[in-house]
């Protein structure tokens, strides 16, 4: 293999995995560590990577595709239905209103001419789908109402990159020769409206194809039981899809995110997930790194003001349509400024568009390289505008850490507080009420915390890993906290800040899995209620007492499990550290799993079991 | 000195003054040991070695509930039935109970006039309590007389203090072993030994 392969891949990934942790560490997102990692190693600085950036980017830009696919798998059919409405006008909405600003400023102010002003407009106008996408599932927005806002803009300019691309030629008078937008395209030369007939079935025999072929076809690979050819199988989709809508001149995003949604309803969609995740990762990252490296500081240093001039401009243009536009589809404040921050970024597509209307020769070099600088900065801005929105707007703007309170309102102080009232918590709380409990919650969401407060709750609204809010929750003074949160490294942290700073506090906790609870047990919790473990052997006793066994007895059989089970996870807590530092890797667990199974071997139940029985009767 | 243990069983303790009482009473006093079982099993499964480890190191065995149709509640049923095992309890082998006392403080709704063969309960209460009395013997225990607080919704502050004060020096009484030659045949209930 080509040496030069191995040093390009050792500098790409060694600078991945210097900055992003680095990033992570002072709280910034991965992608602005992605970013810097690749203008570090880019031509302007130490030129590690030439000019290879662009090749790269080229390559990288898959990772997008995969991304749509991931997200398609996510979006059953039904609700993207649902999703239409929104999809169709916040989407127009935006495109539209950013457009027409942006054109007013290229064409009045800056003074270019019209088409010039036109196709960078339209290209600005695109956002980011890689960083919008990436940040909003780094932030676990992604299932909020937010993140499907986020999303149906997002995807509107997915589709409306085909008649853009489609438009600019047309700005070209006519008797310029007009250059092919993709070497694929096999539809180019047909008139409009066959072209229009190829789309449309095109994308028909995506949905059929998915639905009776693909499905089919992954039932027979899955019986191979080779978990490889999966992969490869995975992959293969991905690329055909996408090979197939350049063929007929649609985006291979479009493509793959509809693939996607068709693969939603198959029983498939994990396991493919699964498989794509790390190539989307990595090809994501490596795209990151691209847009870093393509920023040429020499146009910045020539003309420094305008540049950046332009880029404040643009955001905000692209921030003030996208406001205007939350405030039509009555979001709230918070909510619509995160939104308005998330998407103000240009993206990605206006690279494609540029260069092509750079081959149209619409705009000149200079001026290409120029507006793609603007958009390479406008989206390393994006992560720094959402941590300025984070710590200094969103707390006068946004849902209140605490409720504004009426001054004859008396302040009370609930004895539990819980942590996180998704599914699990919500259903604490329920059950607390039911019972004349009122607990303080702890949430996010800030729809969510909107919603509890109209019904009455007392809810702290923010990151429960910060002491702040613990402390403005009354943990000084509360007899019981609940961490019922579910990401599991958040709920971790949760319990280690309380317990470090609130002794006193007695502290109850949802874990995962048995390895979460032995990170529970490190820290002294002892009230540990494992996710898995209740459900499962309430599932195993209903599947004894389907094999004929009396319901009593499996039920007895299943409650002695539990408690077998409980003693065994702390018994196992602190073998653990003899054989281990930190990390439980596969063949850990592996070996753990193993030494609960033959523990259990020792373990007869009905061994100890004289009830109602005398042993001649045994 | 001999000591004492009572398992409590009742359902519904935080609605229950008399018990309430009762039990602060017995937890005041130091060679006792007060065992809420609904408390410790909520699910019923009970912990059958520990509690014969428990009941083991102790001369009294006393359960203490509310007489609920004729009989008592039915974890302390669950509890008989799971932990006083054969060749544990009774049995050739089961001599884990020999020669520990026995007896119930119990808490009935009705009067007292009801509880004899022409009132409505038709049964004395000692007759009721035959069941506990034979399962005693079976386990080689030495039963006595049940004490019994009558009328448990309606008793006075009056009645309730001399019944806690009754209780006390019977507990006492016993635990000082001054019951070893005391004969209870003609007493229906321990109540009355201290009059």
């Amino acid at each position: 293999m080509d040496n030069n392969f191995f040093i390009q891949a050792i500098i790409y990934l060694a600078s991945a995995l210097i900055c992003v942790p680095i990033a992570k560490r002072i709280g910034l997102s991965s992608i602005l560590g992605y970013l810097f990692a690749g203008i570090i190693i880019g031509p302007s600085l130490l030129g590690l990577i030439g000019q290879k950036g662009s090749d790269i980017m080229h390559f990288a830009e898959f990772g997008v595709v995969m991304m749509l696919f991931v997200i398609g798998l996510e979006l059953e059919p039904e609700k993207f239905w649902r999703m239409r409405k929104f999809i169709l006008g916040m989407g127009s909405l935006q495109l539209l209103g950013s457009s027409f600003f942006l054109v007013l400023i290229g064409f009045y102010f800056i003074g270019w001419n019209f088409e010039e002003s036109i196709v960078i407009a339209l290209a600005l106008s695109l956002s980011s789908t890689a960083i919008v996408l990436q940040t909003l599932k780094e932030k676990g927005l992604s299932q909020t109402n937010l993140g499907r806002s986020s999303f149906s803009v997002l995807l509107f300019q997915d589709i409306a990159v085909i008649p853009i691309l489609a438009i600019i030629p047309l700005l070209v008078a006519s008797d310029q020769p007009i250059s092919i937008q993709n070497n694929y395209d096999i539809t180019i030369l047909l008139p409009g409206w066959l072209k229009a007939i190829v789309i449309v079935i095109a994308i028909l025999s995506i949905l059929f194809l998915g639905k009776y072929v693909i499905v089919p076809v992954l039932r027979l690979i899955a019986k191979t039981r080779q978990q490889e050819l999966f992969t490869a199988s995975a992959l293969l989709l991905v690329f055909a899809v996408s090979y197939f809508m350049l063929l007929v001149g649609l985006s291979p995003a479009l493509g793959a995110f509809m693939a996607g949604v068709v693969l939603a309803n198959s029983e498939f969609r994990h396991e493919l997930e699964g498989d794509i995740a790390p190539f989307k990762g990595l090809l994501l990252g490596l795209f990151f790194i691209g847009v870093g490296a393509s920023i040429d500081f020499d146009i910045i240093i020539n003309s420094p003001i305008f540049i950046f001039s332009f880029v404040l401009a643009l955001t905000l243009i692209k921030f003030l349509v996208l406001f205007g536009v939350g405030i039509l589809y009555k979001k709230q404040q918070d909510q619509n400024m995160l939104f308005s921050f998330i998407l103000s970024q240009a993206g990605e597509f206006g690279f494609v568009i540029l260069s092509f209307s750079n081959q149209l020769k619409i705009t000149d070099i200079l001026l290409t390289n120029q507006v793609m600088v603007v958009i390479a900065i406008s989206m390393l801005l994006t992560p720094f505008l959402l941590l300025i929105n984070e710590k200094y707007i969103d707390p006068y703007f946004g849902v209140k850490t605490i409720e504004d309170k009426k001054s004859d309102t008396i302040d009370e102080q609930h004895e539990v507080i819980i942590a996180g009232f998704g599914h699990f918590g919500s259903t604490i709380g329920r059950l607390l009420k039911a019972n004349g409990v009122q607990a303080t919650i702890l949430d996010h969401d800030s729809v969510r915390v909107e919603l509890l407060r109209k019904l009455g709750f007392k809810v702290y609204y923010g990151d429960a890993t910060r002491l702040e809010l613990l402390e403005a929750a009354g943990c000084e003074k509360a007899k019981l906290f609940i961490s019922a949160i579910d990401n599991p490294t958040t709920n971790l942290q949760v319990v280690e800040t309380v317990r470090k700073h609130f002794p006193q506090l007695k502290v109850m906790t949802r874990a995962r899995n048995r390895v979460d609870a032995y990170e529970f047990i490190d820290h002294g919790v002892e009230k540990i209620y494992r996710e898995t473990l209740y459900t499962a052997v309430h599932m195993g006793v209903d599947c004894l007492t389907e094999l004929g066994f009396r319901k009593y007895t499996a039920h007895r059989q299943g409650q002695r499990f539990i408690k077998y089970d409980e003693d065994a996870v702390k018994k196992l807590a602190k073998k653990r550290h003899d054989k281990m530092a930190y990390l439980v890797t596969v063949q850990e667990e592996i070996e753990m799993q193993e030494q609960i199974l033959r523990n259990d071997l020792f373990m007869n139940f009905q061994e100890n079991d004289h009830s109602w029985t005398r042993e001649e009767e045994l | 000195m001999l000591n004492a243990v009572v398992l409590f069983a009742h359902p519904l303790f935080e609605k229950s003054l008399v018990h309430h009482h009762l039990s602060v009473a017995l937890k005041e006093m130091d060679q006792i040991s007060w065992v809420d079982l609904y408390e410790l099993y909520p699910d019923f499964d009970i912990n059958i070695k520990e509690e014969q480890k428990r009941l083991e190191a102790f001369d009294v065995i006393i359960f203490q509930h509310p007489i609920y149709w004729y009989s008592c509640p039915p974890l302390l049923k669950q509890y008989i039935d799971l932990v006083f095992e054969y060749d544990w309890a009774y049995g050739k082998k089961g001599n884990a109970l020999k020669d520990k006392y026995f007896f119930q403080i119990i808490s009935t709704g009705g009067t007292k006039e009801g509880y004899c063969s022409s009132g409505k309960d038709g049964f004395t209460i000692r007759e009721l309590l035959q069941p506990f009395h034979q399962t005693a013997l079976t386990c080689k225990m030495i039963p006595l007389p049940p004490f019994v607080v009558h009328g448990a919704r309606k008793i006075n502050d009056i009645e309730l203090q001399s019944t806690l004060n009754q209780l006390q020096k019977v507990l006492i009484q016993l635990l000082q072993n001054d019951f070893i030659y005391k004969d209870f045949s003609h007493c229906q209930y321990l109540n009355e030994i201290t009059k």
